[in-house]
């Protein structure tokens, strides 16, 4: 219980303006870090899905989720562990365009990577890579002797291995109607 | 608004009208069964109170003199009513000084509703004139809030508003309302809300649960019950005292539980906390079973975690789940209202006394009695006690009246020593600790209940943080009987200096004006007393009268609330000096 360690918390919610700011006192009171956050629509129509990842306590994951779970707007909230979860981030690289005709190695990182090309311009070339966020830092070590112009990382985003009962509850709500 | 979702039922009227934003609010007040609010009017909120002024005779709308009064008067409503408050400001500075009354009902779980003007939607953004971002401010203190842009908005809105204010666990529910919403028209109609479907505000109750509570509560000892407000928000008062009446068990109270069960009943214990009894505090250190019903475990009730009820088995009854193992580890967990899952217990458990168990309680109340309660209600040195005031206003009320305590010493012995038959009874600003809550808290709950006697009990420093509102009690005749217990400091923070901080009085002395001068400029009937020999015929006179009073009592200067648990220290070394 004590142990910190990687939790990512999954937030099934309405998509209402204020929930952001509501979700992120919650953190705020608690000194907690956000350590990345992404929202997006969910598997339910009209569903929307916040993704945060925090490096904590189970305990205080459990808090947190227990508060989130109580806004109003909030359908239902879970949080996992790392083993629990299947999860990456992406990244873009953005290198200036001639190193990748001077440099031979360039082109043997993209593939060792498991990245590809999105876009090559006159002055540059960008580079996306998806994955853990280690395999992302490796190949940003890998690159960055060549020179990154730009570099961008996204949140985490995860699907859990287990189910997560929210067109059930939904539903319920209905039936009960 | 599509996010909104709202399950509704037949409204009565269904017939469309086609009206003013403004006079939309003022009907969806009505539909909500809303008699009185109160509120500062400003140009933000202008249109509506122009629809106020023509509605008089179906609204009462109270014209408090500063907006947190305003909230707090709407949260002593609330409070001793159990409907919902309502509180109304203009934009920026207006609804900036709601703030201390929503985060102080967000703590307590009162049910009000706030609405707020707000400069009109074209300019949000461009830092207006009294433009505030008053959602922004109110989001960590609200349990939920909302900015209205569109007319169309207001009815549904509106009802879910005072649905969720209400619903399951109460709280502060905001509304900001932009000016061009509140003047433009629009066809009118008004559905109740009764469920928001991405919120579950009453757990269903668990039968294994259920059982597994009842089991520990047949095979326990020395079982001991400590019962928060959620017992009055969930109407469960009757089956509380069926359950200890059949369990024999002792039960103990927070200050919000305060009223819920007769101070009289043989099985009441009394209070638990940083000043609660000696018994029950000791006695939670040595209980083999825990039954928390309503309370969250305040850190002004169990100290030190570390080191309390470690010995016990703890069952929680709690109606709102991110409770459940936040501070107190439950080792059986029910949920749900607390007068559906007493009434399911009830009929699981053993009939017992618990009489040895009892008669610990008792010892401790013997020794709490002679080393401290003695002197507070029946002294013998000169000067006054605010023990005895207390005293005084229970024998004069019989038990009955509604007391309205503020925040610091004469709060702690207003909990300690006042008496009540009747639930709803005690309004204190319990988790927020706000000075200034009493006065018009206490005009609140005297609209609220009409017919009952509401006393206030102040002190000389946070009468003066809302002193203002005694406006409100001369213009509207209103008869609360209001006690300033004047011990000229800061008492509360005073103690403290004097315990921990070797006596250094760091402005904690009080210069204070003619409190009776500033009553008798506001037309209230006032005295002073400073002697023991005119308190009693004093406060018979007080509560006899059928206007508004001022008392003043010059108390001693500088005694102490005991018996008392050091911040921080664990409930078991609680000092009785
Ligand atoms: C708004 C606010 N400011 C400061 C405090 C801190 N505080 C707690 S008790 C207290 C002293 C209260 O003095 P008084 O109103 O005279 O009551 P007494 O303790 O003397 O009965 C203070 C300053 C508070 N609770 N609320």
């Amino acid at each position: 219980m004590k142990k910190q360690q990687w939790f990512t918390i999954s937030v099934y919610s309405e998509n209402n303006v204020g929930l952001l700011n509501r979700i992120s006192g919650i953190f705020l009171k608690r000194h907690i870090n956000i350590e990345s956050l992404n929202v997006s629509k969910s598997e339910i129509d009209g569903v929307s899905k916040f993704t945060i990842v925090v490096h904590t306590t189970e305990k205080w994951v459990r808090n947190i989720v227990g508060q989130i779970e109580k806004q109003i707007e909030v359908i239902k909230a879970f949080y996992h562990t790392d083993e629990e979860t299947i999860y990456q981030e992406s990244a873009l690289f953005k290198i200036a365009s001639n190193l990748l005709f001077d440099e031979r190695q360039i082109q043997n990182i993209i593939k060792d990577n498991n990245s590809q090309i999105v876009t090559v311009a006159r002055e540059f070339f960008v580079i996306a890579k998806s994955g853990r966020r280690n395999e992302i830092d490796d190949m940003y070590e890998q690159l960055k002797p060549y020179g990154i112009m730009q570099f961008v990382r996204s949140g985490r985003i995860s699907v859990s291995k287990d189910i997560m009962q929210i067109t059930g509850l939904l539903k319920e709500f209905y039936e009960e109607a | 608004m599509e996010a909104v979702k709202i399950k509704t039922e037949e409204a009565k009227n269904k017939a469309k009208l086609k009206m003013s934003g403004a006079e939309a609010i003022i009907h969806c007040l009505l539909a909500e069964g809303v008699d009185t609010l109160y509120g500062y009017p400003g140009g933000a909120i202008m249109p509506v109170y122009d629809e106020l002024y023509k509605f008089q005779d179906k609204l009462t709308h109270i014209l408090t003199r500063h907006e947190q009064g305003a909230a707090h008067a709407a949260q002593g409503y609330a409070r001793v009513s159990g409907r919902v408050g309502v509180a109304m400001a203009t934009s920026g500075p207006g609804a900036t000084n709601l703030v201390t009354g929503l985060a102080d009902a967000q703590i307590d779980s009162t049910p009000m509703v706030c609405i707020t003007g707000q400069v009109t939607r074209a300019l949000l953004g461009s830092d207006a004139f009294q433009e505030t971002d008053i959602i922004g401010i109110s989001t960590p203190v609200t349990k939920w809030n909302y900015q209205i842009t569109k007319a169309e908005e207001i009815p549904e809105i509106m009802a879910k508003a005072f649905y969720i204010a209400k619903a399951g666990r109460p709280g502060p529910v905001l509304v900001d309302i932009t000016k061009n919403a509140q003047i433009d028209e629009f066809e009118f109609s008004y559905e109740k809300c009764t469920a928001v479907r991405s919120y579950n505000p009453v757990p269903k109750p668990d039968a294994k649960a259920i059982e597994a509570a009842a089991e520990l509560i047949n095979s326990a000892k020395k079982p001991m019950i400590v019962w928060g407000q959620g017992v009055i928000l969930g109407k469960a008062e009757e089956e509380l005292k069926a359950l200890i009446e059949k369990s024999g068990i002792p039960a103990a109270w927070t200050i919000m539980g305060a009223s819920a069960i007769d101070s009289d009943h043989p099985l009441n214990v009394g209070m638990v906390g940083m000043h609660g009894n000696y018994g029950p505090n000791i006695l939670t250190n040595e209980c083999d079973l825990l039954i928390a019903i309503g309370m969250r475990f305040d850190d002004r009730v169990t100290g030190k975690l570390d080191t309390y009820a470690k010995q016990a088995k703890v069952i929680h009854f709690e109606i709102d789940k991110a409770e459940v193992n936040k501070n107190v580890h439950a080792d059986v967990a029910v949920l749900g209202n607390a007068k559906e899952t007493l009434g399911l217990l009830l009929p699981l458990v053993n009939e017992n006394k618990h009489e040895d168990w009892h008669n610990e309680f008792k010892k401790k109340y013997e020794i709490e009695f002679n080393e401290v309660i003695k002197g507070d209600i029946h002294p013998t040195k000169e000067g006054l006690t605010m023990g005895e005031v207390i005293e005084q206003i229970n024998i004069a009320s019989g038990n009955k009246a509604v007391i309205v305590t503020d925040v610091g010493q004469h709060q702690m012995i207003g909990c300690r020593y006042a008496k009540f038959k009747e639930s709803k009874s005690n309004i204190t600003s319990g988790g927020l600790g706000t000075m200034g809550f009493a006065l018009p808290a206490a005009i609140g709950a005297k609209m609220g209940a009409m017919d009952r006697e509401v006393v206030a009990i102040i002190g000389d420093g946070g009468y003066q943080m809302t002193i203002q509102e005694l406006g409100v009690i001369f213009q509207h005749n209103l008869p609360v009987k209001i006690v300033v217990l004047n011990n000229d400091h800061l008492g509360m923070v005073r103690q403290w200096q004097e315990l921990f901080f070797d006596k250094r009085y760091a402005s904690t002395v009080m210069v204070n004006p003619d409190f009776v001068k500033i009553a008798e400029g506001y037309h209230i009937e006032s005295k002073r007393v400073s002697k023991r020999e005119e308190l009693q015929s004093t406060i018979e006179e007080m509560i006899a009268s059928k206007n508004p009073y001022f008392l003043e009592v010059k108390v001693e200067k500088e005694d102490n609330v005991f018996p008392m648990v050091p911040a921080g220290a664990s409930v078991s070394d609680i000092r009785l000096k």
